[in-house]
Order: structure tokens, then C-alpha cells, then sequence
């Protein structure tokens, strides 16, 4: 299972603080992981993700380009709104 | 008789004081600037700052959430470019997360240094970054409601300051 964790408001808009995702090859891209989470979560929260403004962090290492994304079983993938500071 | 005498360098700890914390709950600012300025004997000067939670109309609380694996590590890289950028002796930097009230402490930043000007700036350094940049997400409780808060465009210019 590969597990995503919404912050901030994403956690508002996917109703929850974090899922789990199978893959049926055992990888998630970018394209399948807003596939999963419009199908499985729902599509506000897929266009959010898609938002050029949210990041993603894979284990705690932030992606220079989301889109590059490769999550594997064990993984877990932050879903990181802007901030909005201390 | 001659009394023996060490000169307080000598005796002072060549490695710069770091003390990087996220508290989940209240904290009393006071409490960590006394034995912060104790731990950097020599010190030439010591700049403090302490943000509260703002009494603003009608917030009633502020929530603040974090990424533990971005969060700290975060503040820490935060600390290493104050330490390359200033000539510093120590640095504390504690952040609050979880729920507060209005006139709550939610920020301390505290730089010793030889001379002001480092201390000074590494703490209005430090506070800019950590105002634009630190993963946090704040959300504020207005009649009885939870509101989001967006990133300000003062925050970043805020940020420009610090570059080129």
C-alpha cells in the first residue's frame, strides 16, 4: 500500500487526514495518483493536488517536479498546500 | 601566591549553541532565554523575539499544523544558513503547533553573537523565513468557524530582502 497524506486544507477538501492506495503494478505515477484520488476520493481534491502551487514529498523528500513522482509499496506521499507561514 | 586564572574563551564551548524545537504545548518564553543566554558565556549580545497569537476581531483560536518529516528538518536548514550567513554564537529557535488561544506565544527566536549586527539580523532573518517559507498550515477559529489562512503577499516580499 502506498500511503498519501493530505496537509492543510487538503485534508478539508478530501475529508480526511490521509489514505492508503494499492497499485495493481506495484507503482504509482503522477497521472494514476489524480486518477486514484478523483475516482476514489473525489475531484475537488484531485484539481487541488493538480494546483501548480501544491507541492509533493515522497518520504519526506520533496519533489522538484511532482510529475516525476514514482511511489512505490511502503511509500508515503505528502500532499503539501502552500504554506501559510508561522 | 599567584591566583590561577582562565580566561573566559578558554573556557567557553567552541561549538555554536543550537536549540531547535517544535512544543505542542504552551511555553513561557522566559523560561528558554535565561539558560539560552547562560549557555553562550562571552556573548556579546543577545537579540530576542517573541511572536504571540494577535488578539485580531473575532479570532477566537489558531491551529497550526506541521509535517513532521519537512517541518523540523526544515527549521534546522533554516538554522545552517543563519549560521553560514551571521557570525553567530547560538541560536534558538522554538515553534508552537497544535491549538492556541489569542496572546498565546507561538514563536521565539534568540541569537547571541559577538557583535549586535548578527544577532540582530539572524533573528529577523530566521523570522521572515519562518513566516514565509516553514512548513506550517494555519488555520483560525472565527465564530465558532475554522477559516484557512492563505500565504500574504507581505510575507513574500518580506523574504525578498534576504536575497541577491
Amino acid at each position: 500500500m502506498i500511503r498519501v497524506v493530505y496537509l492543510g486544507k487538503l485534508a478539508d477538501i478530501a475529508g480526511k487526514p490521509e489514505s492508503q492506495f494499492g497499485a495493481s503494478d506495484g507503482e504509482l505515477d503522477w497521472p494514476d495518483l489524480v486518477e486514484v484520488l478523483r475516482n476514489h476520493v473525489n475531484p475537488a481534491i484531485s484539481e487541488a493536488v493538480e494546483d501548480s502551487r501544491t507541492r509533493v514529498a515522497v518520504n519526506g523528500e520533496l519533489l522538484a517536479d511532482k510529475t516525476y513522482l514514482v511511489a512505490k509499496h511502503g511509500d508515503e506521499v505528502a500532499l503539501l498546500p502552500p504554506v501559510s507561514g508561522g | 601566591m599567584r591566583s590561577r586564572y582562565f580566561p573566559p574563551s578558554l573556557a567557553a564551548d567552541p561549538v555554536p549553541m543550537r536549540d531547535i524545537r517544535l512544543l505542542d504545548q504552551m511555553f513561557l518564553p522566559g523560561t528558554l532565554i535565561g539558560p539560552f543566554t547562560n549557555a553562550n558565556p562571552g556573548l556579546g549580545g543577545v537579540c530576542t523575539f517573541v511572536g504571540e497569537v494577535r488578539f485580531d476581531d473575532g479570532v477566537e483560536a489558531l491551529e497550526l499544523t506541521h509535517y513532521e518529516p519537512l517541518t523540523l528538518p526544515g527549521m534546522h536548514a533554516l538554522a545552517d544558513r543563519a549560521f553560514a550567513r551571521f557570525t553567530l554564537m547560538g541560536l534558538l529557535m522554538v515553534h508552537r503547533v497544535g491549538m492556541m488561544r489569542p496572546g498565546e506565544p507561538i514563536v521565539c527566536v534568540s541569537a547571541a553573537a559577538l557583535h549586535r549586527r548578527d544577532a540582530i539580523d539572524a533573528v529577523d532573518f530566521c523570522m521572515d523565513h519562518l513566516k514565509s517559507a516553514a512548513w506550517f498550515w494555519k488555520r483560525e477559529k472565527r465564530a465558532g468557524e475554522w477559516h484557512w489562512i492563505e500565504p500574504r503577499e507581505q510575507d513574500h516580499s518580506d523574504l525578498a530582502r534576504w536575497q541577491g
